[in-house]
């Protein structure tokens, strides 16, 4: 008859003032780390940020904060535990270092059951880590999470800005609001996505440069908050979310 | 899913079919819970007892456990869940969130991970009755 956990969901995100996806067409783009740096850098700026991670097949946002046996709190529901500033949620919690297969209905009702039962309390923002593509992740969340906007990230590669092209457009043609673009691992010389972007009618926000030190400081915040690529992130961001 | 959130889940969604149907009262609910979810029956029903709104006053709640049933998507295996092959910590994963099986559990003919979950995921308000 009906799915009740549904019906929680707007509930449980209410007390939330800005909802914000960081995805991309394709994987390994840097998504991940642009979804993490964002909300440390948010956290350092005293917001109250909140970071889910929806790549439940292949989570890796607990890799770059070092989440090491970090465990949610029951308190009627499950409270996301602090780390660096930031409420975090994913699914690694329960599936540890276990591969999880997952079927399209799974990653529904995955997604169904962690925005019912996960009580963020008040945030500035909760930050979403989004699998890459168009699949049942993308079109559940348009469908659960009201209010939700997309930050894409793209390489210069026409591979990823093909895909990434796509999503925008399936966005903006389901009135999903796109407040812009990041162009990740830029390499000298390569060309911009810039002008592709615009023609859109979406923010350009600007490139961050292929940094060879962000492998080393994965797992390590500190190092990674002090890396080019964070400098970066900071510059082309604040004051346009 | 926690106990409490789902009766909060289910509070808040019997609250909205009976204001959409008119009703003032609420005599009957009849919840079915697949077996994934390790919800302990009473200890929901003493939620629901803690959060519950006036309507719900002589509400009596039938509650169904649906027995888990998995089917391997290499083999065409079906079996039935055994949570004593789990240890309490998986279980407890599962009991949060139930797709979380699949990381834990195997077909025990030809070992896959490819898993069906058949019967026995989520939690479903089979039927509400009330008084207009």
């Amino acid at each position: 008859m009906a799915d009740p956990r549904l019906s929680m969901i707007d509930e449980r995100l209410n007390g939330i003032s800005n909802i914000l996806a960081i995805s991309s067409g394709k994987g390994g783009v840097g998504k991940s780390l642009v979804a993490s740096t964002l909300g440390l850098i948010l956290a350092k700026r005293n917001y109250e940020v909140g970071l889910l991670d929806i790549d439940f097949t292949s989570p890796s946002t607990h890799i770059i904060l070092n989440m090491g046996d970090l465990c949610p709190k029951e308190d009627k529901g499950i409270v996301p535990p602090e780390i660096y500033g930031l409420k975090y949620m994913s699914i690694v919690y329960y599936s540890r270092e276990h591969p999880l297969p997952l079927r399209g209905i799974d990653v529904s009702n995955v997604l169904a059951e962690l925005f019912a039962v996960t009580i963020w309390g008040n945030l500035d923002f909760l930050i979403i880590d989004m699998p890459p593509g168009i699949s049942d992740a993308m079109l559940d969340i348009i469908k659960l999470v009201k209010r939700i906007r997309f930050l894409i990230v793209t390489t210069s590669s026409q591979l990823a800005f093909e895909t990434v092209r796509k999503l925008i457009c399936l966005l903006l043609t389901s009135k999903i609001p796109v407040i812009g673009v990041i162009e990740n691992m830029k390499m000298k010389g390569s060309r911009s996505v810039q002008p592709y972007v615009e023609e859109m009618d979406v923010k350009f926000w600007g490139e961050i440069p292929f940094d060879i030190k962000i492998e080393e400081a994965l797992g390590d915040v500190d190092k990674l908050l002090d890396t080019e690529f964070s400098r970066k992130m900071e510059e082309i961001s604040i004051g346009r979310i | 899913m926690h106990e409490w959130a789902l009766a909060e889940a289910i509070i808040s969604t019997i609250s909205q079919i009976a204001e959409r149907e008119g009703l003032k009262e609420v005599i009957e609910v009849r919840i079915k819970i697949g077996e994934l979810q390790q919800i302990e029956p009473d200890v929901l029903r003493f939620a629901l007892s803690q959060i519950r709104t006036s309507i719900f006053e002589k509400t009596r709640l039938e509650i169904e456990i649906a027995k888990a049933w998995f089917k391997c998507g290499n083999c065409g295996n079906k079996w039935i869940f055994d949570k004593e092959t789990l240890d309490d910590e998986n279980a407890d994963a599962i009991h949060f969130i139930p797709e979380v099986v699949k990381a834990y559990v195997k077909c025990p003919k030809c070992g896959s991970m490819d898993l069906e979950i058949l019967h026995g995921r989520g939690v479903w308000l089979e039927g509400v009755k009330g008084v207009k």
